[in-house]
């Protein structure tokens, strides 16, 4: 990673009005987008959405031909461009060619992804933007931070220097008043303009119809007071028929700004009357840009069916910290990764789609139904793929993928980390890795292993057996949670095996792209834990219980070993979450969990991969409260606590301040204890509470369960 | 009621929503509206009123004589300066209280995207109950401008603080007429 991209890091975090505004934002966001979803069934209408732009994007070039082939029957010009060069030299040469002097626009993603502006300037046009978050931004010189709320990162004072600047005179910065300026100013602009410039949230193939929505009534102005109206539409705008853009005008204003529908939809069929009484001289250019080389990927084709809503940003704990400055390039965001790596260059997200913690937020709210972790992850092994691997990668995979050498230095580590390590955790360690503990403490690794401490444990039998997946975190550093384990599922009749030639889940290089790293370490669980006949196999880690149920069977599959994708779909059918199976033994009644007396209060806090992968977080819930404990949700209980496996070391400065708002939220709940389902979370959320010396409790269900059964 | 969710959302989005038993009144409406907002034969404070099948009906030269400052004329000079522009919309949208205005004829937009305050008139028995409805009476090959119109314009650029009237009208009023006459 580039040093200059820690930097930018760096400064935006440090940027109090950027992480203040879209963080405020942020919160607010899920309970208004909330509202404006009231009475509709989302995931239908979702489907809705990705089916309608999902099959226009097996069809783009013969939509295009057919959108052409209405509109320009019409009147309308269309020029279909394969690259950004070509759309820049059409719209330059027609301004040339009319005198064009003064250009107004509305709001475009396409026009940014090609720095248009900057061209058209070149060539000494006056462009002005008219969307008032766009001017703003053009006016300060700066780029967008969001691509709903360009301006989002700047105060109203901010917004009055910049508008006082640009009118010559000294502004109040009254919200209101600065609107009024803006109106006063771009009205004259508007009125003056000879060429129009808009893009289009919609193209309808079968009517010849651009639709373009605005809330503040520009792109009317811009479609009307010229006598000449450009449109540059991405041609993943294209939709077959006029009655499919009825489930995107419903999605979009309600996933972008919370709206039942924005103030103005336009729908342009041809070249309507200028004010003169002459006809629109209306151009339509429909964008390539490498669209149809996305469409023609099975992976990276459902990225066009993105309506660019920006919810995928609003939901993300990364970039509300961040804001789009960082956390992409023109496009923004998750969707903004993917998106860059297509129309500008793979290259360039080598950075960003780093900033994926993958908690999978996004893909809950996607209108469109994408998928966007599973596309970054994508995007990293496309990159790992395309670069060669530095050596300290190299060796760390090679050391993953060889369970003796790998658990060898585990338990070495257990030794050396003996002068750093006070009550069961590392609160501080010598400068060069200092980083690691800056912001929490981390847990010693255990003296003894779980899979050593396995063998003196009673092991009672039972009329069902599971086999015990541990994972590192519990076999290593939480042994005790994973003897937790073990005993409630003996008290549900339950045999529990520990297969010893199990080894870590690979999630780590899984999640950094290595996918035949990864594949690795699914052969040898495989191997490890279908040796022996069982019912289950059983983690408390969500992200292994992931990994062994879905992860396994696609990093076979995809690196092309399908001779052992049977084995892997036999362990999938098996693995299951400790919650999950012990709430289904609890109902068959194996197991009698009878209200403890004057237990705790707990707040949950919901692990990514167990509530959004794997759709578990009524079961320990249910449990937990079965057993006499007592709940205070906190706010935002299911947002990421900022672990992320090796995310945490990879971003620190980030990963700190998200963990920070997790333990605020766990305070301002009023109870003394965490409970929660993961080794990682609990890894990160204990070590937080630790460094701010605050004497809440976090345990793993298993653990609480255990306690109960005593 | 169809009526009922209309005017209760378009209200929700700070529209201006009335309701006339028939042409009679809501020209009566119109008239006093024009009038509490000092119609003027002056810059910024006269009205416009582009074609439509009420204003189409109406004896023009009377009504303007007798509400000076009001225009059926409508040019991009007069649109640029008028508080007021009225029209007449084909539809409205229950779920979203919108009203949807065939505007191929830039004098529809004129009066509805330059001046500070926009009436539309619309039939109440053409409210339609959403989106889909409407696509499914749209016809592009002779509606080439159609636009769906919620509430006034509208930012929250500059600090996520809702504002109204940008760079559209700030005012939406819209008048319902329950019974059109031979000019629906």
């Amino acid at each position: 990673m580039a040093g200059e991209f820690k930097r930018q890091i760096q400064a935006a975090l440090a940027n109090p009005n950027m992480a203040g505004a879209l963080g405020r934002f942020s919160e607010a966001y899920a309970a208004s987008r909330a509202k404006a979803y009231e009475g509709i069934d989302f995931e239908n209408l979702r489907a809705r959405v990705a089916e309608v732009k999902g099959r226009a994007a097996g069809h783009l070039d013969e939509l295009a031909a057919r959108f052409a082939a209405r509109i320009s029957a019409r009147g309308a010009r269309v020029f279909r461009a394969d690259s950004p060069q070509e759309v820049k030299d059409y719209i330059l040469e027609l301004a040339q060619k009319h005198g064009v002097k003064s250009v107004v626009k509305s709001k475009s993603m396409a026009s940014e992804e090609i720095h248009l502006n900057a061209h058209l300037k070149e060539h000494g046009l006056n462009v002005a933007e008219t969307d008032l978050g766009e001017w703003i931004i053009q006016l300060a010189g700066q780029r967008p931070s969001h691509m709903v709320m360009p301006a989002i990162h700047l105060t109203r004072q901010e917004v009055a220097d910049i508008f006082s600047k640009e009118v010559h005179e000294r502004l109040e910065s009254d919200i209101p008043r600065l609107v009024k300026v803006a109106r006063r100013e771009l009205r004259e602009k508007f009125l003056g303009a000879e060429m129009g410039i808009s893009g289009a949230n919609v193209a309808v193939a079968e009517t010849g119809t651009l639709i373009i929505i605005t809330n503040e009534g520009n792109a009317r102005l811009v479609t009307t007071l010229p006598n000449i109206h450009v449109a540059i539409v991405g041609i993943e705008k294209l939709i077959e028929k006029l009655d499919e853009a009825a489930p995107i005008l419903t999605a979009l204003p309600k996933s972008a700004t919370s709206q039942l529908l924005t103030s103005y939809v336009t729908m342009i069929s041809g070249p309507a009357p200028n004010t003169d009484g002459s006809p629109k001289e209306l151009h339509v250019i429909l964008m390539d840009n490498r669209r149809s080389e996305m469409a023609a990927d099975p992976k990276f084709r459902e990225a066009l069916q993105c309506i660019r809503c920006a919810s995928c940003l609003n939901v993300c704990p990364v970039f509300r910290l961040v804001g789009g400055h960082v956390f992409g390039d023109v496009y923004t965001g998750g969707i903004g990764t993917i998106l860059t790596a297509w129309f500008d260059q793979l290259k360039k997200s080598e950075d960003i789609q780093g900033l994926c913690i993958g908690c999978g937020n996004c893909r809950e709210v996607c209108p469109a139904k994408i998928d966007i972790p599973a596309l970054i992850q994508e995007l990293r092994r496309r990159l790992d793929k395309e670069q060669p691997r530095s050596l300290s990668q190299k060796a760390v995979y090679s050391v993953v993928n060889n369970r003796g050498l790998f658990h060898s230095l585990l338990r070495a580590a257990a030794k050396a980390q003996k002068p750093f390590a006070q009550g069961g955790f590392i609160r501080h360690l010598p400068a060069f890795l200092g980083g690691l503990t800056e912001f929490r403490s981390l847990p010693t690794i255990a003296e003894t292993p779980l899979r050593d401490r396995f063998k003196a444990l009673p092991r009672p039998k039972g009329d069902r057996k599971a086999a015990f997946f541990a994972g590192c975190l519990i076999d290593f550093a939480y042994p005790e949670l994973g003897e937790a384990v073990v005993k409630v599922l003996n008290k549900a009749g339950v045999e529990v095996i520990f297969p010893q030639g199990q080894t870590c889940c690979g999630a780590p290089a899984r999640y950094s792209g290595a996918q035949d790293v990864a594949a690795g370490n699914a052969r040898d669980n495989i191997a490890a834990l279908t040796a022996q006949k069982v019912d289950y196999v059983v983690s408390a880690c969500p992200t292994c219980t992931v990994a062994l149920k879905h992860e396994f069977i696609q990093d076979l599959r995809e690196t092309g070993q399908t001779g052992e994708i049977g084995a892997a779909q036999e362990l999938a059918a098996l693995t299951v979450d400790f919650s999950t199976l012990v709430k289904a033994l609890a109902d068959e009644g194996r197991l009698e969990l009878k209200p403890g007396q004057g237990l705790a209060k707990f707040t949950y806090h919901d692990s990514c991969h167990l509530k959004r992968t794997l759709g578990v977080w009524q079961e320990p819930r249910e449990l937990l409260a079965r057993a006499g404990y007592e709940a205070a949700e906190m706010f935002e209980s299911d947002m990421c606590c900022g672990m992320g496996g090796s995310y945490s070391l990879k971003f620190p400065e980030i990963s700190a301040p998200i963990l920070a708002r997790k333990l605020d939220n766990v305070e301002a709940s009023g109870a003394r204890l965490v409970a929660l389902d993961c080794p990682g979370c609990l890894m990160q959320i204990a070590g937080g509470l630790d460094k701010r010396g605050v004497t809440i409790k976090v345990r793993h269900t298993a653990q609480l369960l255990a306690e109960v059964l005593d | 009621m169809i009526f009922d969710l209309f005017q209760a959302r378009a209200e929700a989005v700070s529209a201006e929503v009335h309701r006339a038993p028939d042409r009679a009144a809501a020209l009566a409406f119109i008239n006093e509206f024009l009038r509490a907002e000092d119609l003027a034969p002056a810059p910024g404070s006269w009205a416009i009123w582009a074609p439509g099948p009420l204003a189409d009906a109406l004896d023009q030269r009377a009504l303007a004589a007798n509400l000076p400052g009001l225009s059926f004329q409508v040019t991009r000079d007069l649109a640029a300066q008028a508080k007021v522009g009225i029209s007449q919309a084909q539809w409205g949208l229950a779920n979203t209280g919108s009203i949807v205005a065939d505007s191929t004829q830039v004098e529809q937009r004129l009066v509805a995207t330059l001046p500070w305050i926009h009436l539309a008139i619309l039939p109440t028995n053409a409210i339609l109950p959403d989106l889909p409805a409407l696509l499914a009476r749209i016809d592009p090959t002779t509606a080439l401008y159609t636009t769906i119109v919620t509430g006034p314009s509208r930012t929250a650029d500059i600090e996520r603080v809702l504002t109204i009237g940008v760079h559209g009208p700030e005012r939406l009023v819209i008048v319902c007429v329950d019974d059109m006459g031979e000019v629906g």
